[in-house]
C-alpha cells in the first residue's frame, strides 16, 4: 500500500476513497476533523511500519521526500527524516565523547572548527612594515604633501543633483565630523568643471554623496591636486536622530583618527586617503575619535567621544553619523570615469573563492 | 647579481624607477636599480632589447636618460642623455643598426648615434605622441600615433614626410568630426599592415600598400580606452587591454572577440606576447605580473611586484627555461633518460587497431542514393 490510492470521493479531495467510505457509513463517530486527524495518524503509523520493515518496504530506489505531492504528508516525512538525522548525530557525538573519556590523556587533541576567517588564503600583497620599495612609493605619492605637513585638508562636500532630506542631513552631519569641511549645493554642475575651480581655491578633497530614492548610496572621494579618486558604495546610514544613547553634538575639535586593518597595498592607499581627510594634529582635549574599521572589505565608520570616569575607567558614547563603505573602484588621477586609468576595480568574477581570500582590502 | 639576471626571462619597468627581472620557474622577482637613491624622475617608460642576442636591455626614463642594462653582468653599464624632461617621457625606443631611435611625448623623434650627444636626425611627429614602434621587417621604418594625431609611418632615410599618414574615420551621422586617439600600435609581421588601438575602444588595421588611407578593418571592444596591444605568433589575432583591466583576444580576419583573459584588477599598462610560445604577459597598475596562456585563456603565473608597472619585455627563449647551474643541466639529462625509457615501454606494448567507426563521405553518399532509390520504388509500389 505504499503508493497512496488516488481515488478521491466527492466529499473530500485529500483522502483516498477508503477512508471517506467509512465516514459515510458511520456518521455518529464524530466530526470530520476527528476523522481526518485519525486518518492522518493512521497513515503515519503505516508509514512508520513500512520504514521499519527493511526489505519489504519497497521504497523505489530513486524516491526522495520532495516527490510527495501532498504538503502535509511531505512535511511529516521530512520532519521524521530530520529527527532521524539528529538522533544519529547525537549518537555519534555520545560515542565520540565516551571514547575520548575512555582514552583519557591519550585522546587526540580537539579539532579546530572551520570558520570563514580560518579558511582564508594568505594575500601576497600584505605590506611588510620594513619594505623599502613600498616606503619609497608612499613617500613620493600624491599624499606625500599632506603627510609631510605641507598642506592642510579642506574638504568640499556635495551631492548628486537635487538631493532629498536624508542626504542633506547626512552631508550636514558629515561636515560637523570633518573639520574644515564645506557643504555646497550641486546645482547640476559637471564634476570635471568643478575640480579645477576647487583646486584654484585650495581645496584638498572633493566628496560627492550620490543619492538614490532619497537615500545616500554612493560616495566619490577625490583627492584634489591630482590625486586618486575612490568610488564607494554607502550602506546602512544612521543619522544622529536615529542613534540610541548618543552624546551631545560634536564640537569643533579635530578628532583622533583610527584606521583598523588596512594592511594590504590597496588597503594602505585607501587608509591614507581617509587619513588625509583630517588635520594632522588631533586635539585630544576634545576627546573625539573617528574610526574607520576595515573588515572583509567593508569599512565601518564610527564617531565617538571618550568619557573619562576616573583614572582607570573610560567609556565611549557614540555621536555623529555611522555608515558602512565598500570600495568599488580606485582610479588614478582626478575624477574621469570614462578615460581615467583604474588602479583597482571591484570585479565579482575575481572573487570566485570569495571566502577563501585573505582579509582586508582583498585584491586578487 | 649576474646569475640572478641571467635567470630572468621577463623584464619589467616600474614607476619607481626600478628595473625588475622575474624568473618564472623560480617564481622570484629581482630588483635592479641604478642608484641607491630612488626617485620618481627615473620612472621607466620604455624598454627594449639592446641587441638581437638579447643580452642588453635599454631602459628609458622620464627625465630623458636611456640606460643600458647588461643581463650577463647584472648591472647598468651605460647611461645616455637623450632629450630632457621637457620632452615628456619616452613613448618608444628602438634600435636601428647601431643608432638609437627615441620618441618623446612632445612628438620629437630623434636618432642618436653611438658617440655624439647631439641627435643625428630630428623630426617632429606632431603633438602628443602616445606610442612609437619599429617595424620588425624594415628596420628603418617607424610608426607613431597619439591623441588627435593619426598613425604616421616614417622612413628614417627620408625624414621629410611620412611614408603613410592615416586618414581619420568618416564623420559620423551628425557630420561631426570623429575624435581620434591612438594609444598603442604594432606592425603585423608578414605584411605591411599596422594595427592600432585607440582611446575610444576601437582597434583599427591600416594597410599602407592599399590606396585606402582609412582603416581597412575596425573592431570595437568594451567601453573603456584600450591602452595596450600585442600580437601573438599566429598572425591573425591581437590581444588588447583597457583601463579597467579587461584583456581580450580579438580576431582580425572577422573582427570578432575571441575571448577574454580574466584576472587583472587594474588598468593594463603593458602587454607582450611571447615570440614562439602561445603565452602573453601583462602588467598594470595593480602591481602584478600575470602570464596567461593564449590557447585556453588560463592564468599560468602571477607574481606580485610592489610598484605599479609600466612596461614589460619578454625574452625570446623559453619562459620556463632556467639556465646556468649544473643542477639544471643534470635535470635535463634525467628528462632525456625518462623519454628514452618511455619509448621502450611503448614498443613493448601490443598495438591495438581502431575499428573504422565512421564511413568515408563517398560511402555515405552511395548509401543515401540507395536509400532514395528504394524509397521511390516503395512509393511506386504503394501507388
Amino acid at each position: 500500500m505504499f503508493y497512496f490510492i488516488n481515488l478521491y470521493c466527492t466529499f473530500c479531495t485529500t483522502f483516498p476513497l477508503c477512508c471517506c467510505v467509512k465516514l459515510e457509513f458511520l456518521p455518529q463517530k464524530g466530526s470530520i476533523k476527528e476523522h481526518l486527524i485519525s486518518d492522518l495518524s493512521r497513515q503515519k503509523e503505516e508509514e512508520k511500519m513500512e520504514k521499519s520493515e527493511p526489505g519489504a518496504a519497497a521504497f523505489p530506489p530513486t524516491f526522495s521526500v520532495s516527490e510527495i505531492k501532498n504538503k502535509q504528508r511531505r512535511h511529516l516525512m521530512f520532519m521524521k527524516f530530520k529527527q532521524e538525522k539528529r538522533k544519529q548525530k547525537m549518537q555519534l557525538k555520545k560515542k565520540k565523547k565516551k571514547e575520548r573519556e575512555a582514552l583519557g590523556d591519550k585522546a587526540p587533541p580537539k579539532e579546530v572548527p572551520k570558520t570563514i576567517e580560518n579558511q582564508r588564503v594568505f594575500d601576497e600583497t600584505m605590506v611588510d612594515p620594513e619594505d623599502e620599495e613600498v616606503a619609497f612609493d608612499e613617500a613620493t605619492d600624491e599624499f606625500s604633501a599632506y603627510f609631510n605637513g605641507l598642506t592642510n585638508p579642506k574638504v568640499l562636500i556635495t551631492t548628486s543633483d537635487r538631493p532629498r532630506g536624508r542626504t542633506v542631513r547626512f552631508c550636514e552631519q558629515l561636515a560637523t565630523v570633518i573639520p574644515n569641511a564645506h557643504v555646497y549645493y550641486r546645482r547640476g554642475l559637471a564634476l570635471k568643471r568643478v575640480i579645477p575651480q576647487c583646486v584654484a581655491r585650495n581645496f584638498t578633497y572633493l566628496m560627492v554623496i550620490n543619492e538614490d530614492r532619497k537615500m545616500p548610496n554612493g560616495m566619490v572621494l577625490c583627492h584634489l591636486p591630482d590625486g586618486p579618486t575612490a568610488h564607494f558604495k554607502i550602506s546602512s546610514v544612521r543619522l544622529r536622530k536615529e542613534m540610541k544613547r548618543r552624546g551631545k553634538d560634536p564640537t569643533e575639535h579635530s578628532p583622533e583618527v583610527i584606521l583598523n586593518n588596512f594592511s594590504t597595498r590597496l588597503g594602505h592607499s585607501i587608509g591614507r586617503l581617509f587619513a588625509a581627510l583630517f588635520p594632522q594634529d588631533p586635539q585630544f582635549v576634545g576627546r573625539q575619535v573617528a574610526t574607520f574599521h576595515n573588515q572583509r572589505d567593508f569599512i565601518f565608520f564610527r564617531f565617538h567621544r571618550y568619557i573619562f570616569k576616573n583614572e582607570k575607567k573610560v567609556g565611549i558614547q557614540e555621536l555623529g553619523p555611522r555608515f558602512t563603505l565598500k570600495l568599488r573602484s580606485l582610479q588614478k588621477g582626478t575624477f574621469d570615469s570614462k578615460f581615467g586609468e583604474y588602479e583597482w576595480v571591484l570585479k565579482v568574477s575575481n572573487f570566485s573563492l570569495r571566502r577563501q581570500k585573505s582579509c582586508d582590502k582583498e585584491t586578487n | 647579481m649576474a646569475d640572478r639576471s641571467r635567470l630572468c626571462t621577463v623584464w619589467l619597468g616600474s614607476e619607481t624607477g626600478i628595473l625588475k627581472g622575474v624568473s618564472v620557474t623560480r617564481k622570484q622577482a629581482f630588483n635592479f636599480c641604478n642608484t641607491s637613491h630612488l626617485s620618481r624622475d627615473q620612472e621607466v617608460r620604455a624598454l627594449c632589447w639592446g641587441d638581437p642576442a638579447e643580452s642588453e636591455v635599454l631602459v628609458g626614463s622620464v627625465d630623458g636618460t636611456v640606460k643600458t642594462f647588461s643581463t650577463e653582468k647584472g648591472q647598468f653599464t651605460d647611461s645616455r642623455r637623450c632629450g630632457g624632461p621637457a620632452d615628456g617621457g619616452f613613448t618608444g625606443l628602438a634600435l636601428c643598426g647601431a643608432a638609437l631611435v627615441t620618441c618623446g611625448e612632445c612628438g620629437t623623434l630623434r636618432v642618436w648615434r653611438e658617440d655624439s650627444s647631439e641627435p643625428a636626425l630630428e623630426l617632429s611627429a606632431g603633438n602628443n605622441v602616445c606610442r612609437m614602434r619599429q617595424s620588425p621587417v624594415h628596420r628603418d621604418r617607424v610608426a607613431t600615433g597619439g591623441k588627435d594625431n593619426g598613425l604616421k609611418i616614417w622612413d628614417l632615410q627620408k625624414p621629410d614626410a611620412p611614408l603613410f599618414t592615416a586618414k581619420n574615420l568618416r564623420d559620423d551621422w551628425l557630420d561631426l568630426r570623429r575624435p581620434h586617439w591612438v594609444r598603442d600600435l604594432a606592425f603585423i609581421p608578414d605584411s605591411d599592415k599596422v594595427v592600432t588601438c585607440t582611446g575610444y575602444h576601437q582597434v583599427h588595421v591600416f594597410d599602407p600598400s592599399s590606396p585606402q588611407r582609412r582603416p581597412v578593418l575596425e573592431v570595437e571592444y568594451g567601453e573603456y580606452p584600450l591602452t595596450a596591444l600585442s600580437l601573438p605568433a599566429g598572425g591573425s589575432t591581437v590581444v588588447v587591454g583597457n583601463t579597467h583591466g579587461q584583456i581580450a583576444l580579438l580576431d582580425l580576419r572577422k573582427g570578432v572577440v575571441r575571448g577574454c583573459l580574466k584576472g587583472l584588477a587594474g588598468g593594463v599598462r603593458g602587454l607582450q606576447c611571447h615570440p614562439t610560445l602561445p603565452v602573453v604577459a601583462s602588467c598594470g597598475l595593480d602591481r602584478f605580473l600575470r602570464i596567461h596562456s593564449l590557447e585556453d585563456r588560463t592564468l599560468l603565473h602571477k607574481v606580485y611586484l610592489k610598484s605599479r608597472l609600466n612596461c614589460v619585455l619578454l625574452a625570446s627563449r623559453d619562459l620556463e627555461d632556467g639556465r646556468g647551474a649544473a643542477g639544471e643541466g643534470g635535470s635535463q639529462e634525467v628528462k632525456e633518460e625518462e623519454e628514452g625509457g618511455e619509448d621502450e615501454v611503448w614498443d613493448t606494448m601490443e598495438r591495438v587497431e581502431e575499428k573504422p567507426k565512421r564511413k568515408t563521405t563517398e560511402e555515405e553518399e552511395e548509401e543515401l542514393q540507395k536509400k532514395k532509390k528504394s524509397k521511390k520504388k516503395r512509393k511506386k509500389g504503394q501507388d
